[in-house]
C-alpha cells in the first residue's frame, strides 16, 4: 500500500548536500521535473526554478515539502510518488544550486561603486532597498541572482541582457497621446504599461490609433564609453554586493 | 416547438420535468436542441446548436445571468449537460452537481472522496458527465466509472475500470451508445496500457474493452520491438463520437510511451495516435488510421472527429473531420478508414509532407536530442483536447489553433509502476511566447476561409450556432463571439479567470443560454430583457 504519510519531523537542513548528491538530483530533476520545469530549471509549463529565493519554498524544509506533497491545485504531482526521501533531498539540493550564484571576488570597491550608481542617476528607475524608482527592475538582490560578467555587461549594453518578460511600448492614442512605456500586461482586447514618468496606463486596443512593441528597445542608457574601467568595476562590485540582505 | 410549450408550462409552474434520456433521444438531438444531452452536442461531435435567438445582432446584449462556483481550485474543463431544466456539470476531482437552470441554484451534488495518491500528468480535471435512462455516469480520476440517480444523485453502481496506482484515471465524459456506457482512460505519462472500455449500462458490468496496444502475437504487435508494447500507453482520454448507422464508436488514442524516447519502442507503434472505428456491440476494431506513426513529440491524437456527410471531390460520402494536436487537418471517409486528405493547419516542421495515404514524411533533425531540438507545434499541439465545431449552416469547420513551439529533450527511459515515464523533456521556446486563432476551415479541403487572432495559445474549444455565431474563450480570460461566415468579432465578457473549458448552449425557460467555465466558476449567459 502507498500511504502519503508526513515524516513526522522534516529536518531544518538538507542531510544531502555533497557534491554526488547535487549530481545525482540532477539526474533526478532531468528524468521526473525537466518535463515541466525545463532542464536547467529555468521554467517552461512549470515556474523558473533557477531564482536565489523560491516564492512557494523560501527555506529547505519547505522546499522538501513542495517537493514531497507537490502543490495542490496545480499540476505539480507528490514527488513521494516516484522518489524515496533521500532522492526528494538531493533533488532539493540541485534546485537550490540552480539559482544561487556564489559572491565572487571582484577588482573594485563597492562603496565607491554605490557613490557612482546615485551620482549616474541609477537610482530614478531601480529599486535598491526601501528607495529608488520604479521603471526598471529591482536591484535589491540583484548579486545573488546574476554573476558578474553579466553585469558588467548590462552596464555596458542593457539591450544585450533584456529579460523576457520586460518589453518597451510605444503607444499612440486615437486622440493623438503618445506613450512610451515598459508593458505590464497585455491581451486580445487590452494593454497595460507603465510610462517612462511613472503613470499607470490602461487601454483597450481599439482605443489606439497604433501600438509597437520595441523588443531590444529598454530605456536605460549605455554606459560603455560613459565610465572609467576603475569606475565600471566599482560599479560592478556594488552591484555583486546587492544580496537582498537586511 | 410543441415541446418546448409544453416545458416552458411546466417550469412555470416550478415542477422540472424529468423524462427519460432514450438511446432515441440522444441519436435524435436534432429534435430537441433545447437540451444539450451529449458532451459534443450530438454523436456526431459537431458542438453545434441549432438555437438561434442569440444571432449576430442581438449578442451585443448577452449579460451573465448567474455564475456558479466550483469549491476546488482545480482547472474546470467540463462541459455541462442540460436534460429538461437541469444542468449536469462536474468539477474537480470527480464531483457531480445537478443545477436548476434558471436559477443556478443545486439541486444535489455527488462529492467522491479520492484517494491522495491518486497520479495524474495534468491535474484533477473532470470534462463531464453522460447521461441515459435516469442515469448519470461520471468516471474519476482514480479510475471508476459511477452511475448515479438523476433525481438524487446517489449512487446506483461504481465499476472499478482499472488500478489508479498504476497511473490509471479517468477524466473524460463517457458516451452513452444504446444500452452501453463507453469510456475512455488516461495515464499515458505513467506507462500504462491504453484501452477504451463499454460497461452495461443498467448493471455496471463490462460489456467489452478494446485494448489500443495489442498482445505480442496479435496484429499490430509487430509495431513494437521487444516488450515495450506492456507499456506503450495510447491512452483514450477524450470523448468520441458515434455513427449510428454505421454503428461504429469513433475514438482518439494518446501518444505512446514514453513520450520522448522512441529508442525503446522501435515500430509504428500500433494503436497510439490513431483514431481507432470500433463495433459499438463488441468492440471490435472495424479499421484505424495512425496520424503520427512513431511519435517522438508527446503528440496525442485524443481530439475529437467530427462526423459530417458531404460533399468529397463531387461525390457524397461519409466523412471525419479531425483537426490534430501534430497540427495537420484530415479528411477521411469513415466508412472504411481511407485518407482522403490532408494539410497543416497551424505551423509544424516535424513533417514534411503527408504521403497519398496520409502517412507523414519525417522530417530530417525533428527528432529529440539530448541536447534539445526546436520542433513546431509544441508538444501541446497544434490544438489539444478542446473541442472544435462544425456548423451544417455555414458548412464551416471551427477550430481553437495554437501556434507555438518547443525544445524537446531526449532522456532515459526506465519503467517503474505507477512513476512517470516520459524519456525526456520539453520546455517552451525562450522569447516566443505563441500565439492562437480561431479557424474557419473548408471541411472538405481544409482551406483557411477566416481567422480570429488570440494573442495566446488557447485551451478552450468553440460552440458554433444557428444563430451565425461561434463563441470562443481564451487564456486571458474573455469569453468571446464571432461572426460565423467571417470571423468578425461581435462581442466578449472578462469572465476572471483562465478559460480551459468548451461552450455549450441550451434553452431554459424558452430562452436560449449560452455557458462556459473559467476560472473556477461556470457561468450562464443570456439575452438582457
Amino acid at each position: 500500500m502507498w500511504q502519503a504519510q508526513l515524516p513526522t519531523e522534516v529536518p531544518k537542513q538538507n542531510p544531502y548536500t555533497s557534491v554526488s548528491d547535487v549530481q545525482r538530483g540532477k539526474r533526478l530533476f532531468a528524468a521526473n521535473c525537466a518535463v515541466c520545469h525545463g532542464p536547467e530549471g529555468a521554467g517552461g509549463r512549470g515556474a523558473n526554478l533557477a531564482e536565489p529565493s523560491l516564492r512557494r519554498a523560501p527555506d529547505d524544509p519547505s522546499l522538501f515539502l513542495v517537493i514531497r506533497q507537490g502543490i495542490p491545485g496545480t499540476e505539480m504531482p507528490p514527488g513521494w510518488w516516484v522518489l524515496d526521501e533521500r532522492e526528494m533531498w538531493q533533488v532539493a539540493a540541485y534546485v537550490r544550486s540552480l539559482g544561487r550564484i556564489a559572491v565572487e571576488n571582484v577588482p573594485g570597491d563597492a562603496r565607491a561603486g554605490a557613490h557612482l550608481f546615485r551620482a549616474n542617476g541609477c537610482m530614478g528607475c531601480h529599486q535598491v532597498g526601501a528607495g529608488g524608482g520604479r521603471l526598471g527592475p529591482s536591484l535589491t538582490d540583484i548579486g545573488s541572482r546574476r554573476g558578474a560578467a553579466y553585469l558588467r555587461a548590462t552596464v555596458l549594453d542593457p539591450a544585450s541582457t533584456l529579460p523576457e518578460e520586460f518589453l518597451q511600448m510605444r503607444i499612440v492614442t486615437r486622440d493623438g497621446r503618445r506613450i512610451t512605456g515598459i508593458r505590464l500586461n497585455e491581451d486580445p482586447y487590452s494593454v497595460q504599461v507603465r510610462d517612462l514618468s511613472d503613470n499607470l496606463h490602461s487601454f483597450w486596443k481599439d482605443e489606439l490609433a497604433s501600438l509597437e512593441k520595441q523588443p531590444g528597445l529598454t530605456p536605460m542608457p549605455g554606459f560603455r564609453g560613459r565610465l572609467s574601467a576603475r569606475d565600471l568595476d566599482d560599479v560592478v562590485a556594488y552591484l555583486v554586493s546587492l544580496r537582498g540582505d537586511r | 416547438m410543441k415541446t418546448f410549450v409544453a416545458l416552458v408550462a411546466l417550469v412555470a409552474t416550478g415542477i422540472l420535468t424529468q423524462a427519460q434520456v432514450t438511446f432515441d433521444r440522444l441519436r435524435n438531438t436534432e429534435r430537441e436542441p433545447g437540451n444539450w444531452l451529449t458532451y459534443s452536442g450530438n454523436y456526431s461531435s459537431h458542438r453545434y446548436s441549432a438555437l438561434d435567438q442569440i444571432n449576430a445582432q442581438n449578442v451585443k446584449n448577452l449579460k451573465p445571468l448567474w455564475a456558479y462556483q466550483f469549491d476546488a481550485l482545480d482547472k474546470a474543463e467540463t462541459t455541462p449537460l442540460v436534460v429538461d431544466n437541469v444542468m449536469y456539470l462536474t468539477e474537480s476531482p470527480s464531483n457531480v452537481i445537478a443545477l436548476d437552470t434558471r436559477t443556478g441554484r443545486a439541486l444535489w451534488s455527488y462529492r467522491r472522496v479520492v484517494p491522495k495518491d491518486v497520479r495524474i500528468c495534468c491535474g484533477l480535471v473532470n470534462r463531464g458527465v453522460a447521461v441515459l435512462g435516469d442515469l448519470v455516469f461520471v468516471g474519476t480520476v482514480d479510475a471508476h466509472l459511477i452511475a448515479l440517480d438523476a433525481k438524487t444523485g446517489s449512487v446506483r453502481w461504481d465499476a472499478t475500470v482499472a488500478d489508479y496506482k498504476t497511473g490509471h484515471a479517468i477524466t473524460a465524459a463517457p458516451l452513452a451508445v444504446k444500452d452501453k456506457v463507453v469510456v475512455g482512460m488516461a495515464g499515458g505519462e505513467f506507462g500504462v496500457r491504453g484501452f477504451v472500455d463499454a460497461y452495461d449500462a443498467k448493471t455496471g458490468k463490462q460489456a467489452w474493452r478494446f485494448w489500443t496496444v495489442p498482445v505480442k502475437g496479435e496484429p499490430g504487435s509487430e509495431t513494437w520491438g521487444g516488450d515495450s508494447w506492456k507499456n506503450g500507453a495510447a491512452t483514450t482520454w477524450v470523448t468520441g463520437s458515434y455513427d449510428p448507422d454505421l454503428n461504429l464508436v469513433y475514438w482518439g488514442t494518446g501518444n505512446p510511451g514514453p513520450d520522448w524516447n522512441g529508442d525503446v519502442r522501435p515500430g509504428d507503434n500500433l494503436y497510439s495516435d490513431c483514431v481507432v472505428a470500433l463495433d459499438a456491440d463488441t468492440g471490435k476494431l472495424k479499421w484505424h488510421f495512425q496520424f503520427t506513426p512513431h511519435d517522438l513529440w508527446d503528440l496525442d491524437s485524443t481530439e475529437v472527429p467530427v462526423l459530417v456527410d458531404g460533399e468529397f471531390r463531387g461525390q457524397q460520402r461519409k466523412l471525419m473531420l479531425f483537426a490534430n494536436r501534430n497540427a495537420f487537418y484530415y479528411v477521411l471517409d469513415r466508412q472504411s478508414g481511407q485518407f482522403l486528405h490532408g494539410r497543416p493547419y497551424a505551423k509544424q516542421t516535424w513533417a514534411t509532407q503527408l504521403d497519398d495515404r496520409g502517412r507523414p514524411v519525417a522530417a530530417p533533425g525533428a527528432e529529440p536530442t539530448e541536447t534539445g531540438v526546436k520542433v513546431y507545434p509544441h508538444a501541446a499541439g497544434g490544438t489539444n483536447w478542446f473541442s472544435p465545431s462544425y456548423s451544417p449552416k455555414t458548412n464551416l469547420f471551427y477550430v481553437a489553433a495554437r501556434e507555438s513551439g518547443a525544445m524537446y529533450y531526449k532522456g532515459e527511459a526506465d519503467y517503474k509502476a505507477g512513476a512517470e515515464y516520459n524519456g525526456g523533456g520539453m520546455r517552451n521556446i525562450p522569447g516566443e511566447p505563441g500565439s492562437g486563432a480561431i479557424r474557419a476551415l473548408e471541411p472538405a479541403t481544409g482551406q483557411l476561409r477566416w481567422e480570429y487572432p488570440l494573442f495566446s495559445p488557447p485551451w478552450a474549444g468553440v460552440l458554433s450556432t444557428a444563430g451565425g455565431l461561434v463563441f470562443g474563450g481564451c487564456d486571458e480570460g474573455y469569453f468571446f463571439a464571432v461572426d460565423a461566415a467571417a470571423g468578425k468579432p461581435l462581442w466578449r465578457f472578462q469572465t476572471g479567470g483562465k478559460i480551459i473549458a468548451n461552450p455549450m448552449s441550451y434553452l431554459s425557460a424558452g430562452k436560449q443560454h449560452v455557458a462556459i467555465a473559467a476560472g473556477h466558476a461556470i457561468y450562464a449567459f443570456a439575452l438582457e430583457n
